[in-house]
């Protein structure tokens, strides 16, 4: 009863929250368009469909590349790439996080020092120097490969906030009296503390989406992205090596960057609205 | 202070320990033949190419056993050996990166200064007023999602070409020998300008944020609840709140150095600007893997240092880390 009352009062405060409604609305913009913009495209993503350079038009929404290639077609393809990468780059960057978080917070003494230790030298690590230096070795790549090991560099904040709060609730009353009725460790993580933490992954999770569309921008658009399909980092590369910007070609380059920016930047709004929602002493502000 | 500096110190050793045993097992044990890919895109003769591929085969020391590489491999680092730069044959990589560096030191050094000093500074005053916070942070929202090739790209479109305003490639003007003349130094000026700005707007969004929030968050303290109960003015306040508000935004530079690299990257690019970033590239486009190494380890070095330069700041402003307590950033 408590339980559901603690949610139509969650639910009540997001409706409320007009971030939350800005940034979702922007996100489930871009995600309708990513899902229904295919539809309207018979073209190839790099198909030489029309003629050269041409600025949008009836036929040509987004107008085309410098090799007449369709701007529309592959911009949607690109939006579905990068909820892609966000997803899978995002979880997994989430879920290591959660692992590393939470048995290094719950066991403490050694096993959290050294998995401390970990956390704090790939912390210092540049993480896209290392993916440049493995995409660069790699002959053929794809966007899930690119999400993976985008998912295995990006952890390290991700553990280090779980770590400090699986930490503080460790020696609470309610997990003290789990343990002494003799429940296992990973139970009383899983059925004690996670719940507890739910709205604060929920929050990692977003931010790690963020990041990872932003890594694997960054990573196409220095031309080490996925050598099999579009993204709108490469759709930015080929734009920047194609000379749009000398040719005043805007409609090339202007729609990946808004995308990426919206997303993004949705995600933050997003992000912050959600802790005004659970978070009672932000909810004034 | 001992501790903390002797436990960080720790974790740059094993960090650059880790990156250098990173950078030299990745050409190994990657699918593929990086020497064949080297030559197979140079298209060179069959004898010449069978020469070559000797040569580099002895130059990776790749027929030696593994531990022997790994070995050979810190000894010539330690000489300030990286190898031979293909794109640039027959400059050693070493001396190619070296002319790079300065132009990344012009241009990273200030831009993370700068937006680190106006964000915070910004960031302060839009937690003072509700004028200033609903203009301040959607822009600081927008900026810091905004990717730095692409924002790169619209001011070089906008400022570059429509307004034609700024140069959007190279250091400077190509009918200049560098020296130290005021038309040199007024060129180089001018193209430095477009790149700083991309690399200081997006950083200013995100250090805006972080210390409105921070703020907002410290003004909710009891310390701050105490003192206005005390009637401390509210300017004493403010400033207690600051400070305090400083330390996660020092920790945070840290944390944001690698996104701060890869901005700084693809801005170079963007401008072809003759940083590492732009090294990196053609180093890339022309699959030269000594090069690619050598940018790799520069920036490992460079982000370590800079580390180092945030710790010895973070002992300076936060008293429990010389009391031996670790504090904040431990």
């Amino acid at each position: 009863m408590t339980d559901l009352k603690e949610r139509s009062e969650i639910l009540y405060f997001a409706l409320r929250n007009n971030k939350l409604k800005v940034g979702l609305g922007v996100l489930l913009f871009f995600v309708v368009l990513s899902l229904v913009g295919p539809l309207f495209t018979d073209y190839a993503p790099f198909g030489y469909v029309g003629p050269a350079a041409q600025p949008p038009s009836s036929e040509y929404w987004f107008g085309t590349t410098t090799f007449g290639q369709d701007v529309f077609t592959q911009f949607v393809l690109g939006l579905q790439a990068t909820f892609l990468v966000g997803i899978i780059g995002g979880g997994l960057g989430t879920l290591i996080g959660i692992l590393v978080g939470f048995t290094a917070g719950y066991r403490g003494g050694i096993v959290d020092e050294i998995l401390n230790m970990l956390t704090n030298i790939v912390l210092v690590i540049p993480t896209l120097a290392i993916l440049l230096i493995i995409a660069a070795y790699l002959e053929v790549r794809g966007i899930l490969a690119e999400s993976v090991f985008i998912g295995f560099t990006a952890w390290p904040w991700a553990a280090r906030a779980i770590r400090a709060q699986t930490f503080s609730l460790r020696s609470r009353d309610f997990v003290d009296l789990a343990r002494l009725s003799g429940m296992k460790p990973g139970k009383i993580i899983f059925t004690e503390i996670a719940p507890n933490m739910m709205s604060y992954l929920l929050l990692v999770f977003i931010l790690q989406f963020g990041g990872a569309v932003l890594a694997a921008a960054t990573l196409d658009f220095i031309g080490l992205g996925p050598t099999n399909a579009v993204s709108l980092g490469l759709m930015m590369n080929y734009a920047v090596l194609w000379g749009a910007l000398i040719l005043g070609m805007w409609w090339w380059f202007v729609p990946p960057g808004v995308a990426i920016m919206s997303i993004v930047g949705a995600l933050y709004v997003t992000n912050v609205g959600l802790d005004e929602v659970f978070n009672p002493k932000l909810r004034e502000m | 202070m001992r501790r903390y500096f002797g436990r960080k110190v720790l974790i740059y050793v094993l960090t650059f320990f880790l990156a250098v045993t990173i950078d030299w097992l990745i050409p190994r044990f990657m699918p593929g033949n990086p020497v064949q890919t080297m030559l197979s895109r140079t298209a060179v003769r069959a004898e010449a190419a069978r020469i070559m591929y000797g040569y580099y085969t002895r130059a990776f020391g790749l027929d030696l056993p593994i531990w022997q590489q790994y070995l050979n491999f810190w000894n010539a680092l330690f000489h300030g050996d990286l190898g031979t730069s293909v794109y640039m044959f027959p400059t050693p990589v070493a001396r190619v990166l070296m002319r790079a560096v300065p132009y990344d030191i012009i241009l990273l050094l200030p831009s993370i200064l700068l937006s680190w000093f106006a964000g915070n500074w910004f960031g302060a005053f839009a937690a003072r007023s509700k004028w200033l916070d609903n203009t301040i942070s959607p822009l600081g929202y927008i900026l810091t999602a905004t990717p730095y090739m692409w924002l790169g790209i619209l001011l070089a479109w906008i400022l570059g070409i429509v307004l034609d305003i700024f140069p959007i490639a190279g250091a400077y003007s190509f009918d200049l020998r560098p020296g130290l003349s005021w038309v040199f130094i007024a060129s180089v000026l001018h193209h430095w300008f477009l790149p700083f700005a991309s690399l200081f707007l997006v950083g200013f969004g995100g250090w805006a944020i972080g210390m409105r929030n921070m703020i907002i968050y410290e003004l909710e303290a009891d310390y701050s609840h105490y003192l206005e109960a005390l009637g401390a003015p509210r300017r004493l306040v403010r400033k207690y709140a600051f400070r305090n508000a400083m330390l996660p935004q020092l920790t945070g530079l840290a944390l944001q150095l690698g996104v701060i690299v890869a901005g700084a990257v693809v801005t170079e690019v963007v401008f072809s600007y003759p940083g590492i970033g732009y090294l990196l590239l053609a180093a890339i486009q022309n699959q030269d893997y000594f090069l690619i190494q050598g940018c790799f380890l520069f920036i490992i070095i460079g982000v370590l240092l800079a580390n180092f330069a945030i710790d010895v700041s973070i002992v300076l402003v936060d008293p429990r880390t010389r009391t031996g307590m670790l504090g904040e950033a431990a």
